[in-house]
């Protein structure tokens, strides 16, 4: 299962520590978080609140005010490091080549300006329409995000929409452009299920039809299982594994991942007789205003000893395509570096 | 026979809106039209919706938190939907409740044992400080915090561990019955298993009855005994947690078992994607209420409403399909939604 990925790389995340200055300490939200995007591929990370995923996915558009924020590492999207350009040169990427989607899709739109305003500007903006044709794509937009009646709703204000109305306008605006990358920061977590298989379904027509990458932030491992083909598990700031998707629920080499698909109760196990009681990560996040000597994890890990609160383990490859930070991962199939 | 701790019936909830020129009411909500329900001692019912289905104003009717429209409420034998609040009160040392949010649930203002010792003092449970001491000891002990915690402030706790005070609190009364309105919907994945195994630790020890209030499907049927699926105000389908999971008789609870992404990749089953939203239940539609969005509907469903029946084994929907030959009833003769394999 070791074919290799040719598609040309389009993100590459190297050692990126987005760091906050408050009054009681830097607080460490991300530290030393490494990945790459390829065109077209779906890259999931995962994390509990807290773990640094959407400060990542922040960092990348550089939505963080800076101060008391501070990004350092890069950020290569098509080989030109994000972290380098003027605020002018990333305001032509914002929404155009990069664009992103809010989990708050009642929050995330103007309420002042009608649905096709918001989808217009982008355009308007990035690629120099008038009114008139603005109003026209975004008439298509909303069509291929699904949404019933568009030359009405095109006029129409965001309150007049319901909460899976709003996710395909936020969807509409992402897509306008035609972005090489999308980034969606839990884009179904606010709203039903039968919506969220909705949105779900979409995204993923979408993504054979218009061809997008996409970095999907989410703490919902259904979600992570059912659309991406990569994931990155993160855990108080950094990465602590990545794989393929099939790879990473199969066997998941590090110890939180492991306790996280434990935790999580599957559908349908009254059925099979599964329902049996739980796995719990015992314990708290550890504060990210106090270094960490030896693992992250170290303080909740069952399996963890002296060597793991003294010497942070390094990212390895534990078996192809699959890397976790951990001591005791079992390795296979990698020949020893 | 087991002790009926909760009974309900013919429950309405109907918010007036309030509007035109001289602010008189121009409609209703009619949030809670028409449900019925029973839990036993020891027992948990689930209540499983989306939002806006009125399942959390069941859980409010219920625990009286405003007055009905219509309907019973029986709480340990005596009707309470029609009883004053002054001899409501004693009462309501029998039902507690647990809220989603741990963060706005608790008074910031209160240390920890104040907050325990409220209801054990509102219901005359102890003689002397020293009784009211020695039961938050034991209620700490009950939810798994150590007690020297109890002299700290809300804000020095992470939401898990605010959610056990909130139980705590709710364990402080002694009830018979408490109602879980999404009391793990807000917490972190391996938080959330922490609480749902201590809710089911402490039923097996109390023997309590659980209201449980839930749009996560899989907890649901991880924790629960049995369960009501609820839509626009009514319960389209109640049945064990086995016959509800494994032989949905209701077309809506088929979508929304088959909606739930499961953590399998590449997990090879049917999924049905409903069209369109919830209609408004200031307005909901004749006939059945889920024809609007319904796969199977036909014109009986739009002019009928259809009765919430038995099909003999105490599995209860509401839907006109099972009125017709088994053999051509869409819902049967298939692998239930939550039947799938990995590829």
């Amino acid at each position: 299962m070791s074919e290799m990925d040719n598609r040309p790389m389009l993100l590459e995340v190297d050692n990126l520590q987005t760091h906050f200055r408050t009054m009681d300490g830097v607080n460490r939200a991300v530290d030393g978080v490494s990945f790459h995007v390829r065109s077209g591929e779906t890259l999931a990370i995962v994390g509990e609140s807290g773990c640094g995923k959407s400060v990542t996915a922040m960092s990348i558009l550089r939505l963080i005010p800076e101060p008391p924020g501070k990004i350092a590492g890069s950020i290569k999207f098509q080989g030109k490091d994000l972290l380098k350009l003027s605020d002018r040169e990333m305001r032509a990427i914002r929404g155009n080549d990069i664009s992103m989607i809010f989990q708050e899709p009642m929050t995330s739109l103007n309420p002042v300006l009608t649905n096709g305003q918001q989808i217009g500007e982008t355009l308007r903006l990035h690629q120099g329409l008038n009114a008139q044709q603005a109003e026209a794509r975004a008439v298509e937009m909303l069509k291929l995000v699904g949404i019933p009646e568009p030359e009405r709703r095109v006029r129409e204000y965001p309150h007049q929409l319901s909460g899976g109305m709003r996710q395909r306008v936020m969807i509409a605006i992402a897509l306008a452009c035609n972005p090489k990358l999308l980034i969606a920061d839990e884009p179904t977590t606010a709203l039903d299920v039968t919506i969220q298989a909705q949105i779900l379904d979409l995204m993923k027509d979408l993504k054979t039809t218009v061809g997008a990458a996409i970095v999907l932030i989410t703490h919902d491992l259904g979600v992570v299982a059912e659309v991406a083909e990569r994931v990155v598990v993160m855990y108080a700031g950094r990465k602590v594994e990545e794989a393929r998707v099939g790879d990473l629920f199969r066997t998941p080499r590090h110890p939180y991942t492991q306790g996280l698909l434990g935790s999580v109760p599957k559908l349908g196990s009254s059925l099979t007789g599964e329902t049996t009681r739980l796995a719990e990560i015992p314990g708290l996040v550890p504060s990210l205003k106090q270094r960490i000597p030896g693992c992250v994890f170290a303080t909740r890990c069952p399996k963890v000893t002296e060597l793991c609160r003294a010497v942070p383990p390094a990212l390895q490859e534990k078996a192809p395509g699959h890397i976790a930070a951990c001591h005791y991962a079992e390795v296979e199939g990698v020949a020893a570096a | 026979m087991t002790k009926r701790i909760l009974e309900v019936s013919d429950l309405k909830k109907h918010f007036p809106i309030r509007g035109g020129l001289l602010g008189g009411t121009v409609g209703y909500v009619y949030a809670v039209d028409g449900v019925s329900f029973h839990i036993n001692q020891g027992e948990t019912l689930s209540l499983v919706g989306e939002s806006g289905c009125g399942k959390s104003t069941v859980g409010k009717s219920v625990l009286r938190l405003f007055p009905l429209t219509s309907g019973q409420v029986v709480l340990n034998g005596k009707r309470i939907d029609d009883m004053p609040s002054g001899s409501l009160r004693p009462l309501r040392r029998q039902i507690q409740v647990v809220f989603q949010d741990p963060f706005s649930s608790l008074n910031p203002r209160l240390r920890v044992r104040e907050i325990l010792a409220e209801p054990i003092r509102n219901f005359g449970l102890a003689n002397s400080e020293a009784e009211i001491d020695e039961k938050v000891g034991q209620l700490m002990d009950k939810v798994r915090l150590p007690r020297d915690a109890v002299n700290r402030w809300p804000h020095e706790f992470s939401g898990g561990q605010r959610q056990r005070i909130c139980i705590a609190r709710a364990l402080a009364a002694e009830p018979d019955i408490i109602v879980c309105d999404e009391a793990v919907s807000a917490l972190d994945v391996s938080v959330k298993a922490q609480i749902v195994n201590l809710l089911q630790d402490l039923q097996a020890e109390l023997g309590l009855a659980m209201l449980f209030i839930s749009h996560d499907l899989a907890i649901v049927e991880h924790m629960t005994h049995r369960v009501a699926v609820m839509y626009l105000g009514q319960i389209v389908e109640v049945a064990d947690r086995k016959s509800l999971f494994g032989t949905p008789r209701h077309p809506y609870t088929e979508a929304l078992l088959s909606a739930v992404p499961v953590p399998v990749p590449g997990a090879l089953r049917e999924r049905i994607v409903l069209q369109g939203d919830v209609p408004s239940p200031i307005k909901p539609p004749p006939g059945c209420r889920f024809h609007t969005r319904c796969p199977y509907a036909f014109d009986r469903c739009r002019k009928e409403v259809p009765a919430l029946k038995d099909d003999g084994t105490g599995h209860l929907a509401a839907c006109h399909l099972h009125d017709g030959p088994a053999a051509e009833n869409p819902l049967l003769n298939k692998a239930p939604p939550t039947a799938f394999r990995a590829a």
